[in-house]
């Protein structure tokens, strides 16, 4: 199949996600259940994306540990995402010198 | 100008939300061309998409040869989150948010532009909400374009180690979270164990699907043990 069918139904299922409820919906969702689904499911998207994949991520099982082990010490003293996610990285750079 | 310093005002707050696109997006744009997308492709994938998991997801689908139905279904699982944002934001939307303001400043709904948009005090300008946009798009799409196209003339070291800058991301908007509130530790515990479990022994599944299975199921459990209570809403963002 051709990657521009791909990236259309991608970027058309994406916009209507964002725009259904932002140009049109008015009332507020009342269930409880659903409210507390949409509440947790953003972490469990990422929580189930970078586990196992990030131990995969850079080529090496030992480069990409030690860049998870940093990326997790950086984000409990919680520093910005972005700092975070560089620290990840130069520590994964870092040990590649080492391995 | 009254729009025009509400656009200045979106720029600026806008600005370190670019800056840190423009990092996260160069390294998926070497995850996909990693992954065979070409440059174009890549960069095509970000200025339609504006969303990291999701495309992230969305390249694996794409290089697995998934079907059209588990790239939408992997989309809206991953991207739901968004229609939540969306309407926490329409609560805030003047008069001056006419029907195609809406339809164009919906494109721009992510974690970040939401974080900045809803913490405006009154309603939101489309000015501003443009502002914010604007200078993060440009951020994560040069990033994306940077990455694709001179991802292969760093040194080999150097594109392995940014392969983890996106997941080093996700843990950063992890982690506090789940240091804090128990349930939300609970969802990530669940949901990592799951993934794991489909990874390595429920093969047959694909990453898409693996990761709509897990979130779903992890998030029903977390819903049902930790209900949140209403004044939590705020924070679902």
């Amino acid at each position: 199949m051709s990657t521009a069918v791909y990236i259309a139904v991608m970027a058309g299922v994406t916009y209507l996600i964002r725009v259904l409820p932002f140009a049109f919906f008015r009332k507020k969702i009342r269930s409880r259940f659903l409210r507390s689904m949409l509440y947790y499911i953003p972490y469990a998207v990422l929580a189930a994306m970078t586990v196992p994949a990030i131990f995969y991520s850079t080529g090496s099982l030992v480069t990409a540990a030690v860049g998870t082990a940093a990326a997790l010490i950086a984000a409990w003293f919680g520093l910005p995402l972005v700092a975070v996610a560089l620290i990840a990285a130069a520590a994964a750079y870092l040990v590649h010198f080492l391995v | 100008m009254h729009s025009r310093s509400d656009l200045l005002r979106g720029l600026g707050n806008g600005l370190p939300i670019g800056l840190g696109y423009l990092s996260v997006s160069f390294g998926f744009g070497i995850m996909a061309s990693r992954a065979g997308l070409s440059v174009a492709e890549t960069t095509l994938i970000s200025l339609t998409n504006l969303t990291s998991a999701g495309q992230a997801a969305g390249v694996d689908v794409i290089a697995s040869h998934g079907s059209l139905m588990e790239m939408a279904l992997v989309q809206l699982t991953i991207n739901i989150r968004y229609a939540l944002m969306a309407l926490t934001l329409s609560q805030k939307l003047g008069s001056r948010f006419t029907l195609p303001r809406r339809l164009l400043a919906a494109y721009g709904i992510t974690d970040e532009i939401f974080a900045v948009c809803a913490a405006e005090k009154g309603e939101i300008q489309p000015s501003y909400m443009y502002g914010v946009i604007l200078i993060a798009t440009i951020g994560w799409v040069l990033g994306t374009f940077l990455g694709a196209a001179a991802g292969s003339l760093l040194p080999q070291a150097v594109t392995d180690a940014l392969g983890i800058v996106l997941y080093g991301m996700f843990i950063a908007i992890i982690v506090p979270p789940a240091r804090r509130e128990r349930p939300v530790l609970f969802t990530v515990a669940v949901a990592a164990g799951l993934s794991l479990v489909c990874r390595y022994l429920l093969t047959m599944l694909s990453g898409g699907f693996a990761v709509i299975l897990c979130a779903v199921v992890a998030a029903a459990a977390a819903a049902w043990l930790f209900p949140i209570k209403d004044e939590e809403e705020e924070d679902a963002a």
